[in-house]
């Protein structure tokens, strides 16, 4: 029994038996839930104002000043309307479909490093952690596909399988060249290893702390990660799953109302998410980007917070301007130009680490 | 009750139920979903035994791409649930000598300590807690088992590439891509400028 309570003291950094303790604990995942609910409102509400920009209309703005309050509209009226459930689908499976999606979106944010030490669970293997909820999002969709039993969503879960199998290969591969670099798989790790060494320290310019940051040297990892989490989280032009030209909504067809929601809100937050392990991987976590006085008053948090927008930014000017692609484009993408890539990536900054000695020693037990 | 008793012993009821249901529920794809339940709860376990990195590389393997593509060919299968059932009976006896014997086997290797006092230690060693398992991992799988370790791996090629070889048909009259043809492409190879003179035609 020792043993078993030493590894769970051990795996959470801290004992969380006590009661106080474990107050505090499920304290901060409210207010990290809460927080995260309502960023993903007014992640949504950016994403179709910068796409209306794009195609120069208004978007959302008729609900608060500047449309501010449409994505509590829409989640009031997702809410009060009737769901409704296909009489030949598998009701069961219908229903957990949407919960999936959003539980294991959500609980992937339980170690997510906001700023030092502002973290839920300090796990040290908080990548891999990431990497297996986040391959477990495809869960949601298949099941969701399969129990509407009907055709379109049956073949966007089909594509979806595939797709999300694909990518999360070259997503691997690219989380490797990282922690290759780290030496650790604790998130916090990673983001202290590019504030103590890289391109600055090098140069003998230490304070130019986004020269340090994984985006430069590992600049053709920083590319295909960004282009696989579009693929991971089927945002455009990788959204072969709910085409709405080809398969009116993919696996979503059959849903309507909170299951709807769920599903929206599931999918927003895992978009988020490859956005914050994006900032991490490759834009320094929650550090200035230069360190002296004016940069570094702003606290981690808020630097967390904008390289995440800029990064969702991207996603979002990719969702406007880049056509759709054609699903056997999409496979050669992955396996045929992604995953050879990574796969040479990996072996490179493999042997550079070995032969010249570089990398993060501070993780070292 | 501590927590982590707790949580052993709601991890282990819910492997133990999802696995009786994977054999018993109607529906192929619902044994699926509960053998991914059966997957995700072994890896619970895992992870109150201190072996997290083994945890999450069971979810990452098993749950996230092998169960996938399980359930992908489960749930394009058409069964006939009814014809399902009636092999069950049949074979109940040769399943049920298999489940003896791997716990027969499993009983076998924990109480190895009770029938030979000598087998003593030999068996899991505890975790040493100045080290994080990943690194405790790597640290015998590439220094002392690297050839079976590789070994291990130029197997797994040979067996990928076997796939490869017999499900692989070049079919002579279906049109391929080449995308370096297409993007090799300009004005002068692709576009020819004709001059017609009206009324002519071609």
């Amino acid at each position: 029994m020792d043993s078993i309570l030493f590894a769970l003291d051990y795996l959470f950094g801290a004992p969380i038996f006590g009661l106080g303790t474990m107050i505090g604990f499920v304290w901060k995942a409210l207010l990290l839930l809460v927080t995260l609910l309502v960023f993903t409102a007014y992640v949504l509400l950016a994403d179709r104002k910068i796409w209306a920009a794009v195609q120069i209309r208004r978007g959302p703005n008729v609900v608060g000043a500047f449309g501010l309050f449409q994505s509590f509209a829409d989640l009031l009226k997702f809410v009060f309307k009737e769901p409704v459930i296909p009489a030949g689908a598998d009701k069961a499976v219908f229903l957990l479909a949407p919960l999936v999606t959003v539980l294991l979106a959500l609980s992937a944010w339980a170690v997510v490093p906001v700023a030092e030490g502002w973290v839920l669970a300090d796990i040290n293997v908080g990548i891999l952690y990431i990497f297996a909820i986040s391959s477990l999002g495809v869960y949601g969709i298949i099941m969701g596909g399969w129990a509407s039993n009907s055709k379109y969503p049956f073949l966007g879960a089909l594509r979806s399988a595939a797709q999300m199998v694909s990518y999360e290969v070259s997503i691997g591969f690219v989380i490797i060249t990282v922690l290759l670099c780290v030496g650790s798989l604790n998130l916090t790790h990673i983001v202290i290893a590019q504030q103590e060494m890289g391109l600055a320290h090098a140069l003998g310019v230490p304070w130019l702390t986004f020269l340090n940051w994984f985006w430069l040297p590992l600049f053709p990892m920083f590319v295909i990660f960004f282009i696989s989490a579009l693929a991971e989280t089927n945002r455009p032009p990788f959204d072969l799953p709910e085409a709405e030209s080809e398969l009116v909504a993919g696996f979503m067809v059959e849903y309507g109302s909170t299951p709807y929601m769920m599903f929206m809100l599931g999918e927003y937050v895992a978009i988020i998410l490859m956005c914050a392990l994006t900032t991490i991987l490759f834009l320094g976590g929650w550090s200035a980007p230069i360190d002296l006085p004016p940069f570094t008053w702003i606290p981690g948090a808020v630097w967390f917070v904008l390289k995440l927008s800029l990064v969702f930014f991207m996603f979002a000017m990719v969702k406007a301007f880049v056509p759709r692609y054609r699903y056997d484009q999409l496979m050669r993408l992955g396996w045929k130009v992604f995953l050879p890539i990574s796969l040479f990536m990996v072996v490179a900054v493999a042997a550079v680490l070995q032969l010249t000695g570089w990398g993060w020693h501070g993780g070292m037990a | 009750m501590t927590l982590p008793l707790f949580f052993f012993y709601l991890f282990s009821t819910i492997v133990i139920a999802s696995a009786l249901m994977v054999i018993a529920s109607r529906n192929p794809v619902h044994s699926v979903l509960f053998l991914i339940l059966a997957f995700v709860n072994a890896a619970g376990i895992f992870m109150l035994a201190g072996a997290e990195f083994l945890a999450l590389i069971l979810i990452v393997v098993y749950v996230g791409a092998v169960a996938v593509l399980f359930l992908f060919v489960v749930m394009m299968l058409d069964v006939d649930f009814g014809e399902l059932r009636r092999g069950m009976l049949q074979y109940m006896p040769v399943g049920a000598l298999i489940g003896i014997i791997l716990l027969l086997e499993l009983l076998l290797v924990a109480g190895a300590a009770y029938l030979v006092p000598e087998a003593a230690g030999s068996g899991a060693l505890p975790i040493d807690g100045g080290i994080e398992n990943t690194r405790a991992l790597g640290l015998v799988l590439y220094t002392r088992y690297i050839y079976l370790f590789q070994a291990s791996g130029l197997i797994l090629l040979v067996a990928m590439i076997g796939a490869i070889v017999l499900t692989l048909r070049h079919k002579p009259n279906v049109k391929r891509q080449d995308v370096a043809k297409q993007t090799a492409r300009n004005k002068a190879t692709g576009v020819e400028v004709v001059k017609v003179e009206s009324g002519k035609g071609l």
